[in-house]
């Protein structure tokens, strides 16, 4: 829509009077590196930091969420929806593309509104990367290094003053009534266009093919001994799963009060990893192995997201799978090797 | 910006169970009424999900027709997990939870003039029976109509009086099998592909649906494919786990298809290349 700056020493100001609003949630720093959190002090965030553990899908999907409370004697049932405005700040590009794809999923067909109530009641501030965060990343082979829409406000930090690229009207009201800013002077666009050209080459391509020809590669890959050879190694521990931005699938159960007469159902992240996962009631399982548990992950990530919801990826090539799995397999390992089997 | 009035797909109607029979040691049907006798509206080969609160949600097939709904709908289940065994302690009246129906049954009007095959393996032979009544009420529309059906034993055979009147009515044409005869049973005893030999077809007019135990899909599909039925023309219905049934939760997912959505009905050209369908 528009380009506006923020002094740097106004970015703070912007945040705490955010804060005064909405729930701001970003990066902050905890014992191991940094993560997503409600911020109770606008000096908490960190945008400098490289990655997190678990991804800020969180905000969208909780690890937890309850669908409906009911009374036990089944005569009221009701819906449960998270009403809260929130600011989720500092989303990296790669999260941001996974979270295009979580809408698309959750809108698709039958809508959920738990979802969408939450993704409609979300600001989303995204942050370019101007340098990599660590190996594990292939954002530039999964075409996520940078983006063009799907945020409310983008920020890209150039030193003395963030680039802010306005998303929509949404975006355009948080900075007009919480931010100082001024339209971006020619001086101020030169150096942006100077580090956007510079950021391209410091990242490496990591994949050895692109990452919108990874379809066709799966599409030849199911019978590779390659599935059989990671399931030997593979803990089936679902770490992959958690920390992935793109998956979503979920488990449903109930809860029940102490004193049985009201309770609510919840829905909780699920693994396809887990041995139970595609097990049904009369003890059949449609996915017995590791090797073939594995293959669907890949395929999920690699060929089925991307069939499903053309503009989309599976994987966003932001590498916490990578740095989580304690066996290391890896994606770009994966694909690597599937790529070499098919040159 | 408004927030509109929202409702949420996982949100069950509230349903009376009606009426309950019991069929085998494991199974019983139940008869559920919606409220305000409103009509489930569904296709043969559809499912809903049923809430048992506190405990939890199922995926069950609906065994009746919808030419047989009159503001309710059946459900015969097997007594397996959390929510089937708090079905089975549940009394007449008492109150359920219902979702749907969902994913996509039998184009079953589509099979108008063709003769109907339905190949029936255990308990499959409560959602089958949801195609089978519907044939039968509209029996003029449709060509010769054959029944196979098999179980275990003879005491796990459902349906009693149903199977009874297949074998009366002329214009059926029922067989059965058990695996496992007992002393007083003088029926065919062997697998349900035993019955093939006996039956002859007219393949291009036959549209054949099967459905059973895992291990049985890809025998029958065999037996029908070597009758020189077409492989559009063989439609199957796949048990997966289904826990949302609005294809968003992912345990149902068989390679790119989410089985509560494009399924659990399939023709096997559909799914014949997929790893891991049948």
């Amino acid at each position: 829509m528009s380009l506006k700056i923020i002094n740097t020493s106004d970015l703070l100001p912007f945040v705490s009077r955010m804060m005064s609003e909405y729930e701001v949630i970003g990066p902050v720093a905890n014992d191991t590196g940094f993560k997503f959190a409600t911020l109770t002090d606008a000096s908490q965030l960190r945008l400098d930091y490289n990655t997190t553990v678990i991804p800020p899908r969180k905000a969208l999907l909780p690890t937890r969420e309850t669908l409906f409370t009911f009374r036990s004697d089944m005569h009221t049932v009701a819906p449960a929806f998270d009403m809260k405005w929130r600011v989720l700040l500092g989303v990296h590009t790669c999260d941001l593309h996974a979270m295009c794809m979580l809408d698309e999923a959750f809108a698709r067909g039958q809508p959920d509104t738990h979802y969408m109530k939450r993704r409609a009641t979300t600001a989303i501030i995204s942050l370019e990367c101007l340098d990599p965060c660590d190996e594990h990343s292939f954002c530039k082979s999964m075409n996520t290094l940078t983006a063009t829409s799907g945020f409310d406000l983008h920020l890209i930090g150039l030193g003395e003053f963030y680039a802010v690229d306005v998303g929509t009207t949404a975006g355009e009201a948080l900075l007009a009534n919480h931010a100082k800013t001024h339209d971006a002077t020619r001086a101020e666009i030169a150096l942006l266009d100077k580090a956007m050209s510079q950021k391209w080459a410091k990242f490496p391509a990591r994949l050895h093919l692109d990452g919108k020809d990874l379809p066709a590669l799966m599409g030849v890959s199911y019978k590779s001994p390659l599935w059989e050879e990671i399931g030997k190694r593979c803990l089936a521990c679902g770490s992959c799963n958690i920390v992935c931005p793109t998956c979503y699938c979920f488990d449903v159960q109930d809860d029940v009060s102490f004193d049985g007469k009201t309770g609510e159902r919840y829905r909780v992240w699920d693994s396809c990893q887990l041995d139970a996962f595609a097990r049904i009631g009369s003890g059949e399982n449609f996915r017995k192995t590791r090797a073939q548990r594995l293959r669907h992950r890949f395929m999920r990530k690699g060929k089925y997201i991307a069939e499903a919801f053309p503009g989309h990826q599976g994987c966003v090539g932001c590498g916490r799978c990578a740095r989580a799995c304690l066996v290391d397999i890896t994606p770009v390992d994966v694909w690597n090797s599937l790529h070499k089997d098919h040159a | 910006m408004a927030i509109p009035a929202i409702e949420s797909i996982y949100v069950p109607t509230l349903a009376w169970i009606s009426r309950i029979e019991p069929m085998t040691a494991m199974e019983k049907l139940f008869v559920v009424e919606l409220p305000r006798g409103q009509s489930l509206g569904h296709k043969p080969g559809q499912f809903v999900q049923i809430s048992v609160c506190g405990v939890g949600e199922a995926p069950i097939s609906i065994s009746s027709s919808p030419s047989r709904s009159n503001g309710k709908f059946e459900m015969c289940v097997r007594k397996v997990g959390d929510v089937t065994s708090a079905l089975h302690r549940m009394k007449e009246g008492d109150q359920i939870g219902v979702r749907g129906p969902f994913g996509r049954g039998f184009p079953i009007e589509q099979f108008e003039g063709r003769d109907i095959l339905i190949a029936a393996g255990g308990l499959a032979l409560a959602p089958v029976r949801s195609v089978i009544n519907q044939v039968l009420d509209n029996r003029k529309k449709y060509g010769r109509f054959i029944i196979l059906y098999g179980a275990k034993t003879p005491a796990e055979l459902l349906f009693k009086e149903e199977r009874d009147e297949w074998k009366r009515r002329d214009d059926v044409e029922y067989l059965e099998t058990v695996d496992r005869g007992t002393p007083d049973w003088t029926g065919n005893v062997g697998v349900i592909t035993t019955l093939f030999p006996k039956i002859a077809v007219n393949p291009r007019n036959t549209i054949a649906i099967t459905e059973g135990p895992p291990v049985m899909y890809r025998f029958v599909i065999m037996e029908l494919l070597g009758k020189g039925i077409p492989e559009d023309q063989i439609w199957v219905s796949l048990e997966r786990r289904m826990k949302c049934g609005v294809g968003k939760c992912g345990h149902c997912q068989i390679d790119h298809f989410y089985c509560c959505q494009h399924g659990p009905s399939f023709n096997y050209a559909e799914i014949k290349g997929v790893m891991e369908a049948i």
